[in-house]
């Protein structure tokens, strides 16, 4: 809660500090990668090649990648000070949309999702941004919507849009390059290029700025911080809906009830990475092992056949709170 | 979001500067902000009175009355946590442990198996207050229990649903005391003193506080923690109650699907009847009116034959509708 402005700055100043300051601050940055080795690990020694086969990585992998889309959308908000509860839902209302717009060719497929969910990212952003409202109720009445919406263009759930299976999108949904699926490698490349922007532009400086403080700072310098938010939010439902469409294409059909709940599990992986939630400090890196670790402790539970999916959620809850528990107490250490 | 200092610094200059005679825009946006539920629920009885058939039927009253009052009492208990500056996202889950552990102690009797299932949502409440106490957000501390709470009603009533033929749970579920059905007398009575504690108790007194300016309430050497954690309990306590309500009305206990996404709806039914998400204030009767507004929405939507997603987007527009009314005061 009452982080104060010395460890928000903490990732911009790593060289500062004693040794065991240091060794806080690298346990927070880089502490889900480590976890994320150790756990690899483990599932190694324990299932042998039904975890490292090809087909189980690459299950991870095109189950993580999906993840990873929203999440690294989720970092931006949360950087700038924000949160973004719609995201499961316009995923669901991306891929009803690809599919109904898959009338109109591979073109229709995409174009219409994202042009939609574009446009739900500007209302949230203009909400948040321009009429300062809290981002949490804002997100949460478009989450309202965009499911809302998404169940009236398939008619309650009655009506299953299907994708022919002809078409570009669906091919390229379900294509393999070299063993890696082609969702896997766009979510990568969508990744990489929101890294690019996040640590070597001025768009990607001003949004640690924006989030750091509640922005006052950046406001007193001059920064067009309301611009900043309305943009983090439009790349946020944009990825959301990129998700979206990519879901549709691997299954060839659009399902309203997606998502349900992949705000959550998006947020979770960003926090678990690192990103502090008052915004101003985090690392994409780490939102891709928090990705990486929660998709892969949920693999590990599945590989034992005792056990109900159920435990899923119970370790991914529970980690998370530990996570955050160590995150809480190593801030504590620094402040002292 | 939960403030920073700055933020604090920023509120406490306004308070200051903010003229006692308001100007007219500023006390109309108030007053919106303050009665506008209550408008909006006169507007909806309205247009059901003159244009649904059988809206205004004894039966139909009740039966809206009861399908909230679960909602209602969720929301109460978030409309303190929120008042605290909190949130609370694990009280759908919470009622599910509830509905998932009261067939596993129905062998002792009824009343032993709800309150083993009371209890139990007090501890969900104690660890989510110790969690928030301890300085961890509370959207985090508290989702993590959404999560884990549900995998863990899961796995204790192995992900099945039970069916519980129990008279005396069907009582409290479905029963009525001089016509009003009991789960709407629980919800009231909570409401009741959830309205006595905020006016009349020092506790009531020291929950505002600490939403309102928690450094302003450490200095005053209030027991912040103490509080706080208090709090979280109470939530998961009415959690637990709600979901005792909701197995007793189905007359089966679902782990799946209790409470699942209510917190949602509680949250919702909070805002809009004008409580601030920014903490320090809490209206009781809004929230109970803010809960019934969502619940005729859905109502009317159905009874003229539109669907369910049509009501989802018109509460989408009432919740953007409220925080705007808001915003000038709370200055987030």
């Amino acid at each position: 809660m009452t982080t104060g402005q010395a460890e928000r700055a903490a990732p911009f100043s790593p060289a500062a500090g004693t040794g065991r300051t240091r060794l806080a601050s690298l346990a927070r940055r880089h502490g889900a990668a480590l976890v994320l080795a150790l756990v690899v690990l483990l599932g190694t020694l324990t299932f042998g090649s039904s975890f490292t086969g090809p087909g189980n990585l690459g299950a991870i992998a095109l189950d993580a990648s999906y993840l990873l889309l929203v999440a690294t959308g989720m970092t931006f908000v949360i950087l700038a000070g924000g949160i973004d509860l719609s995201v499961g839902s316009v995923l669901a209302l991306s891929g009803v949309l690809a599919a109904y717009g898959s009338r109109w060719g591979t073109a229709g497929a995409v174009l219409l999702p994202l042009a939609v969910c574009g446009l739900i990212g500007l209302v949230n952003g203009v909400l948040v941004g321009r009429a300062r409202l809290a981002p949490f109720v804002v997100t949460l009445a478009t989450l309202l919507f965009a499911r809302g919406l998404a169940f009236a263009v398939s008619q309650e759930g009655n009506r299953v849009y299907i994708i022919p299976a002809d078409l570009a999108l669906t091919r390229i949904g379900q294509a393999n390059v070299l063993g890696v699926g082609v969702p896997v490698l766009i979510a990568l490349t969508a990744f990489a290029a929101a890294g690019v922007v996040l640590n070597r532009t001025r768009f990607g400086l001003r949004v640690f700025a924006a989030g750091n403080g509640d922005g006052h700072a950046a406001e007193l310098m001059g920064l067009p911080v309301a611009r900043i938010r309305v943009r983090v939010y439009v790349l946020s439902s944009l990825l959301a809906g990129l998700a979206g469409v990519l879901i549709a294409a691997q299954t060839a059909s659009g399902l309203p009830t997606l998502g349900e709940g992949r705000e959550l599990e998006a947020i979770a992986a960003v926090v678990i990475g690192g990103t502090l939630l008052t915004g101003g400090a985090g690392t994409l890196g780490g939102t891709l092992a928090g990705v990486l670790l929660l998709k892969v402790i949920q693999n590990l539970i599945n590989q034992v056949g005792t056990l109900s999916s159920a435990y899923q959620q119970v370790v991914s809850g529970t980690f998370l709170v530990l996570v955050v528990l160590v995150q809480a107490a190593l801030a504590r250490r620094r402040r002292q | 979001m939960p403030a920073g200092s700055p933020a604090v610094a920023s509120g406490a200059v306004q308070a200051v500067s903010v003229p006692e005679g308001r100007t007219r825009v500023a006390g109309r946006v108030t007053w919106l902000s303050d009665y506008g539920v209550y408008l909006a629920l006169g507007l909806l009885l309205s247009f059901n009175l003159v244009f649904t058939p059988n809206f205004a039927t004894v039966a139909n009253l009740r039966l809206q009355l009861v399908q909230v009052a679960p909602v209602a009492i969720v929301a109460l208990g978030m409309a303190l946590v929120i008042g605290t500056g909190g949130i609370d996202l694990s009280v759908g889950s919470t009622m599910a442990i509830a509905a998932a552990l009261l067939p596993l102690y129905l062998g002792y009797g009824i009343w032993p198996a709800i309150a083993v299932a009371v209890f139990a949502g007090g501890a969900v409440g104690l660890v989510n207050g110790g969690l928030v106490a301890y300085g961890i957000q509370p959207i985090v501390a508290t989702l993590g229990l959404l999560v884990a709470g549900r995998g863990t009603a899961l796995v204790v009533a192995d992900g099945r649903l039970v069916e519980i033929f129990d008279p005396t749970l069907t009582a409290i579920g479905g029963g009525q005391v001089l016509g009003v059905p009991l789960p709407v007398l629980a919800a009231l009575t909570v409401a009741a003193a959830a309205g006595f504690v905020l006016r009349r108790a020092a506790f009531g007194r020291r929950l505002l506080a600490v939403g309102g300016n928690r450094p302003a309430a450490l200095l005053a050497g209030l027991p912040v923690r103490r509080t706080l954690v208090t709090v979280y309990v109470i939530s998961g306590v009415l959690a637990a109650m709600a979901g005792v309500l909701t197995t007793g009305r189905q007359g089966a206990s679902d782990p799946s699907f209790t409470g699942l996404l209510i917190e949602l709806s509680a949250i919702t039914a909070v805002v809009v009847g004008g409580t601030p998400l920014a903490g320090g204030r809490v209206r009781i009767l809004g929230t109970l009116m803010g809960a019934l507004l969502m619940q005729l929405i859905i109502a009317t939507v159905i009874q003229h034959d539109l669907h369910d997603s049509t009501a989802r987007m018109i509460q989408a527009a009432i919740i953007v509708a409220a925080v705007y009314a808001q915003r000038d005061r709370s200055g987030t």
